[in-house]
């Protein structure tokens, strides 16, 4: 079963958010880690550009697939996993943690309300999956 | 992240697609079959462990035809491009069936069970296309032809190990069995077709049964290769074997070879007889190869940071010159790789390419193929 962190919001298209203050630091998660497979490219912005809702801010790219990450909230980027560079691998091991993409300036902090829960995002991917 | 899962229904299944789901196979969607796309090890450690030691693949969902009767030999030599008359009993060959401009139906083994029996394995997504074509050239009743494909399962076991794994299960001896060449026997006491063939650019086997058989071999084999650590065989799923297969150089129907492209530009002029007699596409190929190939498929190392996918565009001197057929990172080689066709004027090895990947033009250069080949 997929790790699911009781802490942070989730949204459809598998990315995660964990707030920390008026800041969003943004991942994907861990049944989207496991359905891509081995995590060997991933693409980032530069810092200090900005992103609408559900715009699309990087690539996550296995052996097979690409696939497009998108922000669950607006913002502009403050800092990006640099080591993803280097060690795409992180992304599958520890898809919470050092696995993190970008961590973004909210420009309208109450964009998480409206995200899932963690309850919420488990009964989704247990649709999804049957 | 785009949409993750895709469910298809009536999907076509192999012998062994309920042991797929048990060992966690992830399924997908492969030309009409519910096909492992990869098993819970992962695309990179199947592909290494298959380099270094030993990897097991279903590969039932590939196409049988059984060509009988007095002129087998010839009616499959006038379909096909390689020479058969040159096959003796117990030998395989690849070849392809050609269209009358000289481009690919399809790319084939022909085996030869004896003079009068040949039989022909093609791939999945092509078998009725390519009966269908195969059944429109006969001209009478010297050739009998079958589609059996639903009558085998085949397994490939490839590596380093296949031999010495295989070898617990069967009287047959393997190290004896030339390459490119089979013999029919007992496999843990069922009937089977032993070839020393594959598609990863390693040696080893594929084990043609009946499918009732199917599961028994595929859980034999695994079980005769478990030992017990990391060296031991696991299930591969699809995506390590088109990894595999395009570090060591070879040609995906579909992907570099199609209805569009022509023996010679693919780099396939070695199965391409054209002294052997006439057979469908042989003038086209004649005079192509007499004017000389205009474009040709190269394999290409992406040098910047990036990887090239299938279907990008190649370009030189700010102009699209060309497609990426094939495009993947290269686990064992540790490099981004594929191939693609470009004008014969850009397909020396050492020439600068550009990949548009999504956007962004990234730096590649042409090399030489198979990227990768084994040490015998």
């Amino acid at each position: 079963m997929a790790n699911v962190p009781e802490d942070l919001h989730y949204s459809k298209d598998h990315e995660w958010v964990r707030v920390d203050g008026d800041q969003a630091i943004i991942g994907i998660t861990d049944y989207a880690q496991n359905s891509l497979g081995d995590v060997v490219y991933v693409e980032l912005p530069k810092p200090g550009e900005s992103f609408a809702v559900n715009e699309s801010f990087g690539s996550v790219e296995s052996v097979k697939a690409v696939s497009e990450v998108f922000t669950p909230v607006a913002g502009a980027v403050v800092k990006t996993n640099e080591s993803l560079a280097d060690e795409p691998e992180k992304v599958n091991s520890d898809p919470y943690g050092d696995g993190w993409m970008i961590r973004v300036q909210m420009s309208n902090p109450g964009e998480v309300d409206s995200m899932l829960t963690a309850a919420e995002y488990e009964d989704f991917t247990k649709a999804e999956t049957e | 992240m785009n949409r993750l899962t895709a469910t298809a229904p009536n999907l076509k299944r192999t012998p062994l697609n309920s042991i797929h789901r048990q060992m966690g196979g992830r399924m997908v969607d492969f030309g009409g079959w519910d096909m492992p796309v990869q098993y819970p090890a992962g695309t990179i450690e199947e592909h290494l462990r298959t380099r270094n030691h030993s990897g097991l693949f279903d590969v039932s969902h590939m196409g049988e035809i059984d060509v009988r009767g007095s002129d087998a030999i010839p009616f499959v030599n006038r379909v096909t491009s390689n020479d058969v008359t040159k096959l003796v009993d117990g030998q395989a060959q690849y070849s392809a069936l050609t269209t009358p401009r000289g481009t690919v139906v399809d790319d084939l083994l022909v085996y030869r069970l004896a003079a009068d029996h040949l039989l022909l394995v093609v791939n999945a997504g092509t078998t009725e296309k390519d009966w269908a074509w195969i059944t429109a050239q006969k001209r009478d009743d010297s050739v009998e032809l079958n589609n059996v494909s639903k009558d085998y399962s085949q397994i490939a076991i490839q590596g380093p190990d296949a031999l010495g794994i295989l070898q617990l299960l069967t009287e047959l001896p393997l190290a004896e069995i030339k390459y490119y060449h089979f013999t029919q026997g007992s496999v843990d006491g069922i009937p089977a077709i032993v070839s020393r063939t594959g598609y990863t650019g390693e040696d080893g086997f594929e084990v043609y049964a009946a499918p009732e058989h199917a599961e028994q071999l595929w859980n034999k084999m695994l079980d005769a290769g478990h030992f017990g650590d990391s060296t031991g065989i696991i299930p591969c799923g699809l995506a390590a074997r088109n990894t595999l297969r395009l570090e060591a150089g070879m040609a995906l129907y579909g992907n570099d070879i199609d209805e569009t492209t022509n023996l010679l530009e693919a780099n396939l002029g070695w199965i391409c007889k054209l002294d052997k007699g006439d057979f469908v596409g042989r003038d086209a190929l004649a005079k192509e190869k007499e004017a000389g190939i205009t474009r040709r498929l190269v394999g290409f190392e992406v040098t910047d940071r990036g990887i090239a996918r299938d279907h990008q565009n190649v370009v030189v001197d700010d102009k699209v010159v060309g497609q990426v057929t094939s495009g993947s990172p290269a686990p064992y080689l540790k490099k981004n790789i594929g191939f693609a066709y470009v004008p014969i004027e850009l397909a020396s090895v050492g020439q600068q390419l550009k990949i548009d990947v999504r956007g962004r033009l990234v730096d590649a250069q042409v090399i030489k193929t198979p990227f990768y080949k084994r040490a015998r």
